[in-house]
């Protein structure tokens, strides 16, 4: 019963003291909540980007062949499809037809694609909502596309697209067979890459390798190479994000130092007065530790929210061009949210594990003055 | 070089500790030499400060340890997904040789550290700080292990290359291959279990009889460190194969993930809480024969066995009741 | 009962700006007795009440309380026994400005772990018993002299100790007030409490509820006066 008492009473008057010289603390709790909601803003949206990119990968084949040539990919032959099919383990290729359209007076690049089924038929489109934002082109709109030969292939928007994630569909243009050829000028006969599906996801590393063997100028791309590649990128940039942003901490650190070593001087009369009515040097380390615990808690809480708030509600407007590339079409998305229990604890330790160490030293030295010097002030 | 922000806050931490340990060290050899509790010189004064410094110092690298040793684990279990062959945590601790060393090393530092803090505890209850040499020539033993786990850290780390095929936790902890880890998978079940048990039973009837009758202390807390032993080896080998109902699946780490509910913390969290306490209160044995400490140092045991008899009790009924409710069956095993 | 032992305190030693406050001082403190400290400023009288009241510890020498030596106890429990038998008033009274006369009434004994509700009204009870029961929840700082006087010594008796030891309690309070005050130490005296009191007022030290004055200059006890 005791000890709880003793901390409720000094956790009290760690609140008490806290109020009592509230400009300094305010102004630590403002800076220690900005580095805080930065910290969890990047790592928020990392995650949440990762997870976006497989949510994306969803629906594509476990596996898709390109062709290339001289190390560039090239348009692959639709006989090409009957030698995958021909291999033993391989449910279904399918002969998938895309690429970019680049529209110089709006500088937006749009992803062209032909889906499996296109319900619309020759002569419409499909869009996503940022090419519809770029074009202000709605439902029953036409639109104009320049094909590869000067000429012009109208084609009028039957839909846009609402998806689940906007990531994904928010630059697309879904089309026809023949528009697409009529388009781009590819020759028919000729796809952008083969899509193939197997019948057991393990089987696909050697069937990978027989492709290679059988059509050596093919280059066969597995999904969960591409999932890999992501993560990686993505935690990679994350990373560099926050080494860069280690010096931030630094600073902040340096910041919390000071201002536990600055003791004002009525500071430094209160635990004058605490020691010399009959409080002990562990009594006032209790007090320091409940003030920090009480002032990262605080700021924790805020800067997590806030973070939460800014990447998933706000679309993390302020870091946008470092993590996004060199994409024009910026969409205007709502990034799934998602948290856990892990990115809590990586925010943890990169900002209140700092912040402690930083104030022990000072802690102490604040704790250990001397109870006869309050008998001299 | 992987970095993911989890990354960095780990080894960021981890040479955070390591220098406040030699930090610690510094002066805790400056005590050795100086300390005379007799003298009310400034000098006396300023090491008796210092003291406190230390101990909150330890205190917060105890906590540290704790939590980085979860944190660890999750980080590992996160990152599991850039490495082909890996399926939880253990394949990415498995993709060079530093990951288990570290791992280990910082089970261990936990342990060491808590004894420290025992050690610390007793010490500061009396008046004449006997146990102040022994305390800070621990702290200068203490202080490499640390920093070795920190560098193994850094190494495992650094060594983390995407391009390097692992093994699943299927392979690592399965009867057939070789290494520690499938010596202890394969580790013959029905034997085991009844090892198991008989030694749980052991320490805890021990435990009673030395919060009771302040007799074999030594022996219980020689027992609650084997029996701490002798669990995590029945964890791989046969409690987490009832909790994944698969005779096949043994690894320690599943087990921490969302669809096992998490048990796997609770599972670790009580065995370290069980062996901390157990030994601490052995470690406090040859102490007390000192004057000041006679009447405390029993005291201080008391507490500390209940402690670890607490956590070993609850960790042997939550083991029991996922082996009595799994849907498997493992005779003949 | 309270005993020093050819005490001797060094501040600042091998500094050239060492100061030895008090040299060679042997005293035996009686229970349930007023002392006076007497001496001018710089005589050592607050170090001894310093070292009494194991606020510090002593250079050489010995000092036992209640018959137990506490010359080389650590600090923690030097502060429990400062905490359990010593009540201090200081000459600038050292009120925490910012919170209320209550709470630094009660703030010597939080660290005690006494439940925050029994505290409030004990602390409550000792105000009542000095007329300050208005004035629990006021700041410090519109506190009169002779008020902030009295709260000081309320708070020195939260943990009801058997000593309270006062620096010159009288530095800062008219005549009135300083008789006043001597009043009240005298009824503690009476309620059964040992009472030392550092001060260079004649007031002080001629008042009749002296029993003992102890003249100090330059660290040295120089002469010991029994009243009555």
């Amino acid at each position: 019963m005791s000890r709880i008492d003793k901390h409720r009473n000094i956790l009290d008057f760690a609140l008490s003291s806290l109020l009592r010289r509230k400009r300094k603390n305010i102004a630590l709790v403002i800076m220690y909540t900005s580095l805080i909601f930065i910290l969890a803003s990047v790592i928020f949206f990392t995650e949440a980007i990762k997870r976006e990119a497989c949510i994306l990968l969803e629906n594509s084949p476990e596996m898709i062949v390109q062709k290339t040539m001289a190390g560039r990919h090239d348009l692959i032959p639709d006989n090409y499809i009957r030698s995958i099919e021909s291999i033993r383990g391989v449910q279904s290729v399918r002969g998938r037809l895309w690429g970019y359209y680049y529209e110089p007076t709006r500088r937006a690049n749009y992803t062209l694609t032909v889906p499996e089924h296109f319900s619309y038929g020759t002569g419409y489109i499909a869009i996503g909502k940022g090419v519809s934002r770029t074009l202000e082109a709605g439902k029953g709109d036409l639109v104009p596309f320049r094909a590869y030969n000067g000429s012009y292939v109208s084609l009028e928007v039957a839909d846009v697209m609402t998806a689940e994630s906007e990531i994904i569909s928010s630059d697309l243009v879904l089309l026809s067979e023949p528009d697409f050829r009529e388009i781009s000028g590819a020759p028919g006969g000729f796809f952008t890459d083969l899509g193939v599906r197997v019948r057991n996801a393990k089987e696909l590393p050697v069937i990978a390798d027989k492709i290679r063997r059988v059509l050596p100028d093919t280059r066969p791309i597995l999904k969960n190479e591409i999932v890999k590649t992501y993560e990686t990128i993505f935690d990679w940039r994350g990373g560099i994000v926050m080494v860069i942003l280690m010096s931030a901490v630094f600073a902040f650190v340096i910041l919390a130092w000071d201002k536990a070593t600055g003791l004002s001087s009525e500071e430094k009369r209160e635990i004058g007065i605490l020691k010399g009515i009959g409080w002990e040097t562990s009594d006032v380390l209790w007090l320091k530790f409940w003030e920090g615990a009480v002032v990262s808690l605080t700021s924790f809480f805020l800067g997590v929210i806030l973070a939460y708030v800014h990447v998933f509600l706000a679309s993390f407007i302020l870091f946008e061009p470092v993590l996004k590339g060199w994409s024009v079409l910026y969409p205007e998305f709502r990034l799934v949210p998602f948290i856990d229990p892990f990115q809590i604890m990586t925010i943890f330790f990169l900002t209140v594990l700092p912040y402690t160490a930083a104030t022990i030293v000072p802690s102490w030295r604040a704790a250990t003055i001397d109870p006869d010097s309050v008998m001299r002030l | 070089m992987i970095f993911h922000p989890a990354v960095i806050s780990l080894s960021a931490g981890s040479v955070l500790v390591s220098s406040m340990l030699l930090y610690s060290s510094w002066f805790g050899a400056g005590i050795l030499g100086k300390w005379d509790i007799r003298s009310g010189s400034e000098l006396q004064l300023g090491l008796e400060r210092r003291t406190y410094l230390i101990s909150t110092i330890l205190s917060y690298a105890f906590g540290f340890q704790l939590i980085s040793f979860f944190f660890f684990i999750f980080t590992a279990e996160h990152l599991h997904g850039l490495f082909t062959g890996a399926m939880c945590a253990a394949g990415t601790l498995n993709v060079n040789q530093y990951g288990y060393p570290t791992i280990i090393l910082k089970m261990v530092n936990f342990i060491l550290i808590g004894l420290w803090l025992v050690i610390n505890y007793t010490d500061n209850k009396t008046f004449d700080y006997p146990l102040i040499k022994t305390k800070y020539s621990a702290l200068l033993i203490l202080t490499p292990f640390v920093l070795a786990e920190t560098i193994l850290q850094t190494a495992y780390f650094l060594g983390l290359r995407a391009e390097v095929i692992t093994s699943c936790c299927g392979s690592l902890f399965s009867g057939d291959s070789a290494g520690v880890a499938s010596e202890i998978a394969s580790l013959p079940q029905r034997p085991l279990l009844i090892v198991f048990y008989a030694s749980m039973t052991a320490t805890i009837l021990s435990g009673i009889v030395f919060y009771n009758k302040r007799r074999g202390g030594v022996v219980f807390s020689v027992l609650s460190v084997s029996v701490f032993l002798i669990s995590v080896a029945s964890l791989i080998a046969f409690i987490s194969s009832y909790i994944y109902e698969l005779p096949t699946h043994h690894c320690p780490f599943c087990v921490l993930q969302r669809e096992y509910s998490y048990t796997g913390y609770l599972h670790y969290l009580f065995l370290m809480g069980g062996v901390v306490s157990g030994a601490g209160s052995g470690v406090l044995m040859p102490f007390r024969k000192i004057p000041s400490l006679r009447d405390i140092a029993p005291v201080i045991q008391k507490k500390l066995t209940l402690i670890s008899l607490t956590f070993y009790i609850l960790f042997t009924s939550l083991v029991t009741y996922q082996i009595v409710f799994s849907g498997l069956k493992l005779e003949g095993y | 009962m309270i005993e020093l032992t050819d005490i001797r305190k060094v501040f600042n030693a091998g500094n050239p700006n060492e100061f030895v406050a008090v040299r060679g001082a042997s005293l035996v403190i009686a229970q349930n007795r007023m002392t006076v400290f007497k001496g001018p400023s710089g005589s050592g009288k607050t170090t001894i009440l310093s070292l009494i009241g194991c606020m510090t510890r002593p250079t050489s020498g010995r000092i036992t309380v209640s018959g137990r030596e506490i010359t080389s106890l650590p600090e923690r429990f030097l502060t429990e026994i400062r905490q359990r038998t010593f009540g201090f008033v200081f000459q600038q009274f050292h009120l925490l400005k910012g919170i209320t006369v209550l709470e630094n009434v009660m703030l010597p004994a939080y660290p005690s772990g006494q439940r925050h509700l029994s505290l409030r009204e004990k602390a409550t009870g000792i105000l009542h018993l000095f007329g300050l029961s208005a004035k629990m929840s006021s700041k410090v700082e519109w506190l009169s002299g002779g008020e902030a006087q009295r709260v000081s010594i309320s708070r020195a008796l939260i943990n009801d100790p058997a000593v309270i030891i006062a620096d010159e309690p009288t530095a800062h309070l008219d005549s009135k007030l300083s008789l006043e005050l001597m009043e009240i130490l005298g009824a503690l005296k009476r309620e059964g409490k040992t009472i030392l009191i550092a001060s260079h007022d004649p007031l002080v030290s001629e008042s009749p509820f002296v029993d003992l004055v102890v003249s100090i200059r330059d660290g040295l006890l120089k002469e010991v006066e029994e009243r009555k």
